[in-house]
């Protein structure tokens, strides 16, 4: 019964309204260019992150993109981190 | 150098507190870079193994025991080790999910308002608003009877009830009368059995509030109200109206992982744990458990450190077998004919070589010069 119902409403929650979801964004092509010589590192060597997470549907990210988050600790204060979006069947 | 928010902010509040000038400010920056340098991990540190020590040793004072009753109001959520294996080995589904419901300001001031909406998040099956549920075997029909008082109590009206019965049950006979409603299986041969599984069908029939949420419990927190619940739905919850969406959480961390992602996962997972370690006064460094969640979370899915997660994964078929159950791995890479390329820390210790760890990450390679 419920699960009807949730289907046929389907508006998206606003999930970067949550505590729990670090501030995102997509680096664009150049940025991704920067960030790769900078660290000296490939696509390949980044944490994952697959296309049907919540945060990639609602940032329209494609696979090959890296997103940047910036987490939130009481440690370090603001500190960066990278996901690359995958493709494949996994997850 | 460029120092983490943190520490520069620490910087700030001294240079403000201390009245510093610009000199003594330029010295106390100078300070600061040297003990920040002296502080960072070395190149090559094994981390994880620092990490292991330091969650596993205090791990030991846990409490082994699964569930603790706090008084007769509050509700029992697993504790102690129990919640720990939980967390680590990635379970689907807690043994005690439970949600904390935040609402937004302008509902969170009354208790009144709150109750409201705790009873419309509150899961109502038939069963909860009935007086009494009969068989009768002479008409072969189930005689459901409402209670009034219990329906006005959870917002539901008869005829809301009759309707979800009606849709819920199509092909069968059904009268309605003053808070009375009678079922009756059609066709002409209708046994006892069938009956009887009508009547248990009929009792757990969802006729209001949220799925999965069996017990709900305002409580007031600073000057705002908030709920606890046993059970989880946090998609459902999160679509309220009423719900502050910024600050619910539930400890289903797979739920987490649905609605929000993996990175909000990931922070559920450090502040359970941490939780977990707090409540019973145990003091670990939070960095060693980020580092755990990063492993958890490195493939954008949440993987239990074990058998079937992390160290199941690896390249190394040495690593691999040296965990558990060897054999299987052994066999199956000698049948796909796998190759260890001898690159970590396990496979080489096994073969005697030096491990790729601390001073041994370096490769020293000399340049003869005299030989051009």
């Amino acid at each position: 019964m419920a699960s009807k119902k949730s289907t046929k409403e389907e508006k998206p929650i606003d999930i970067f309204k949550s505590k729990l979801v670090p501030e995102c964004r997509v680096l664009s092509e150049d940025e991704q260019r920067e960030f790769m010589e900078k660290y000296n590192i490939s696509k390949r060597q980044l944490p994952l992150i697959l296309p049907s997470d919540p945060v990639v549907k609602a940032l329209e990210a494609k696979v090959g993109d890296i997103i940047e988050f910036t987490r939130k600790n009481k440690i370090a204060g603001l500190s960066k981190y990278y996901r690359v979006v995958v493709g494949g069947i996994r997850g | 150098m460029i120092f983490p928010q943190s520490v520069d902010e620490q910087l700030k509040e001294l240079k403000e507190t201390l009245k510093l000038n610009k000199a003594q400010v330029e010295k106390l920056r100078k300070i600061a870079e040297k003990q920040y340098e002296k502080s960072l991990i070395d190149p090559g540190e094994a981390v994880g193994v620092v990490a292991a020590q330091s969650i596993g040793e205090p791990g030991t004072q846990l409490t082994l025991r699964t569930k603790w009753l706090a008084g007769a109001m509050e509700m029992t959520v697993t504790q102690g080790l129990p919640r720990m294996i939980e967390i680590f080995d990635a379970k689907r589904e807690p043994s005690t999910p439970s949600m904390i419901v935040y609402l937004k300001p302008s509902y969170a001031t009354s208790e009144k308002k709150v109750e409201d909406i705790a009873f419309k998040i509150l899961e109502i099956k038939l069963d909860d608003v009935i007086k009494s549920i009969d068989v009768d075997l002479l008409r072969m029909r189930v005689e459901v009877e409402l209670n009034p008082e219990i329906l006005r109590k959870y917002h539901l009206t008869e005829k809301k009830i009759q309707k979800i019965i009606s849709e819920e049950f199509k092909g069968y006979k059904i009268t309605t009368g003053s808070y009375k409603i009678n079922i009756k299986p059609k066709g002409e041969d209708v046994d006892i059995k069938q009956i009887y599984k009508l009547k248990v069908k009929l009792k757990g029939i969802h006729v209001g509030g949220i799925d999965g949420i069996k017990q709900v419990l305002p409580m007031k927190q600073g000057d705002r109200w908030i709920i606890k619940t046993a059970g989880s739905n946090l998609k459902d919850i999160l679509r309220l109206p009423e719900v502050d969406i910024e600050n619910t959480t539930t400890n289903n961390i797979f739920e987490v992982l649905s609605v929000f992602g993996v990175e909000a996962a990931r922070e559920v997972i450090i502040e359970e744990t941490l939780n977990v370690l707090n409540n019973q006064g145990i003091e670990v460094d939070p960095r060693h458990i980020m580092l755990v969640s990063d492993v958890m979370t490195y493939e954008g899915t949440i993987k239990g450190i074990g058998r079937y997660g992390v160290s199941g994964g690896k390249a190394s078929v040495l690593a691999r077998a040296s965990f558990e159950v060897p054999l299987k791995h052994l066999f199956h890479a000698a049948v796909s004919a796998e190759v260890d390329n001898l690159t970590s820390v396990v496979e080489n210790v096994m073969i005697n070589q030096p491990i790729p760890v601390g001073t041994g990450i370096v490769n020293l390679k000399v340049k003869k010069e005299e030989e051009k």
